[in-house]
């Protein structure tokens, strides 16, 4: 049975078809595993009203590669979903922070945990769950709490996305997905909550069977969509992280 | 830190590593507390960060960074022998298990009755709470490092916090500039004094009552 190719020429053409109101999770902690390709082309697409789903939206740093902030400051992006809203030190300046306080994006904040959790249990196939994070503080209040076992949780509920952009180390044609590291971060559990995930690849793909079963992280059931990203210049790398002065450390 | 009394910031860092048990999985929070790491103790410690790394060593020279490999300040560090990696949500479930043994994590604010706050700065909209309140929640001890007081010298150990909680009734060590201190509900109980501070000025810079033990011990710098 012929089986249409997962593999794309372009990350222009990968992104292409993607429509205005979507929900995206973007994976990446740091810099590995950033999709800063299919963010890339995203960019130049230009589909609106979409909301966004990240640890953080990035923009912080000097040396800049394409992040959630550019689609805000873009004008593509109605709601952010993130684990940073705002700088934790006083110095810091996001993108983000001017269209939040003009009332031009909605920006929920969740902690790190629960964002892993909701995202989590959309691809698992569990509505809800009950956690302890956030019990007691400004993020709970009004909403629904339940004491299991004498301790208080906090009701949560699935995250399913729409589009998932990952980036991943190795794949075979078939889509399965090897992470290296700790670009691994958000990746398997984006995959598993959308219905239509891109990948970029850092490696030549390979022969379904050259990746191990045993050490498949993503199998390819969950992936629609995959590019070899060129080299530099025309494909992007992330370089190393600049160092911050120590007395910027400070946390307020 | 220059300027301000009392310890310096790695001599904070350093004291609350000594209080790292044989075995633990510590998470060090970003800022101040991965300074524990630079400590030389003999202590045999599995260092857990959000990213999914648990088992990370050193920072490593430029030159030498592995581009895949980062700790939750971003860093590029390196792996010990015995090191593994897991995703997002199961890093999560190492700590909303219950399995971290200590956090420490960098603040604006704590009360005596272990509250404390570091996601949202006054006046801000929104804020950054990363991984800061499920460690917060579910670690077996919460650790908190900070300045004794804001650079105008209003105080930041309180009798409960300004700003908004990351979580309440969870921090069992506080380690400032000027001393160790530990939340006994209504009061702060000063465990260790910096060297070259007196008690009065503890007092003075603190926002809620200070007990204070016979024959208080003076933190030993390394």
């Amino acid at each position: 049975m012929a089986r249409r190719s997962k593999i794309f020429g372009s990350f222009t053409e990968a992104v292409a078809d993607i429509p205005d109101g979507s929900t995206i999770a973007f994976a990446g902690f740091a810099s590995p595993g950033v999709p800063l390709n299919l963010i890339a082309a995203l960019l130049k697409q230009g589909a609106k009203n979409l909301t966004c789903i990240t640890n953080g939206t990035g923009g912080a740093a000097p040396d800049r590669m394409p992040d959630i902030g550019m689609l805000v400051e873009n004008g593509q992006v109605t709601k952010v979903i993130a684990a940073f809203t705002a700088p934790t030190r006083a110095s810091d300046r996001i993108p983000l922070t001017k269209y939040v306080n003009e009332g031009k994006v909605e920006a929920e904040l969740v902690p790190q945990g629960t964002l892993a959790e909701r995202l989590r249990a959309a691809g698992a196939g569990i509505p809800a769950f009950y956690t302890p994070t956030a019990v007691g503080t400004e993020l709970a209040a009004g909403r629904e709490t339940r004491v299991f076992n004498g301790r208080e949780y906090l009701l949560e509920h699935a995250m399913p996305v729409d589009v998932a952009f990952l980036r991943a180390w190795k794949a075979d044609t078939f889509g399965n997905l090897l992470f290296r590291r700790s670009q691994r971060n958000f990746n398997p559990i984006m995959a598993m909550a959308a219905k239509l995930v891109i990948v970029e690849v850092e490696e030549d793909f390979v022969q379904p069977g050259e990746i191990d079963p045993d050490d498949v992280h993503t199998p390819g059931i969950f992936v629609q969509r995959m590019v070899r990203i060129p080299p530099a210049p025309e494909g992007l790398w992330p370089g190393r992280r600049p160092e911050r002065a120590p007395a910027k450390e400070k946390q307020s | 830190m220059s300027g301000t009394k009392g310890l310096e910031r790695q001599q904070i860092a350093d004291r609350v590593a000594q209080e790292f048990q044989e075995g633990w999985i510590v998470n060090l929070g970003v800022g101040m507390p991965t300074m524990c790491s630079n400590t030389p103790i003999d202590t045999d410690l599995i260092y857990h960060s959000e990213n999914g790394v648990i088992g990370y060593g050193p920072v490593l020279p430029a030159g030498q960074e592995d581009v895949h490999l980062v700790n939750a300040g971003g860093q590029n560090v390196s792996l010990k022998p015995g090191a593994a990696i897991v995703h997002h949500a199961d890093s999560f479930a190492i700590i909303r298990s219950g399995r971290i043994d200590v956090t420490v994590l960098g603040i604006y604010e704590v009360a005596c009755n272990g509250d404390f706050a570091n996601w949202k700065v006054a006046g801000a909209n929104g804020g950054g709470i990363g991984g800061a309140m499920d460690l917060a929640a579910c670690a077996k001890q919460v650790f908190v490092i900070l300045e004794h007081t804001t650079r105008d010298g209003s105080p930041r150990l309180l009798r409960s916090c300004s700003l908004p909680v990351t979580a309440r009734g969870v921090v069992t060590l506080v380690a400032t500039n000027l001393g160790l201190f530990k939340p006994l509900g209504d009061r702060f109980l000063l465990r260790e004094i910096a060297p070259g501070v007196t008690v009065d000025e503890v007092r003075a810079a603190t926002g809620a009552p200070i007990e204070v033990p016979d024959n208080l011990p003076v933190i030993r710098t390394l």
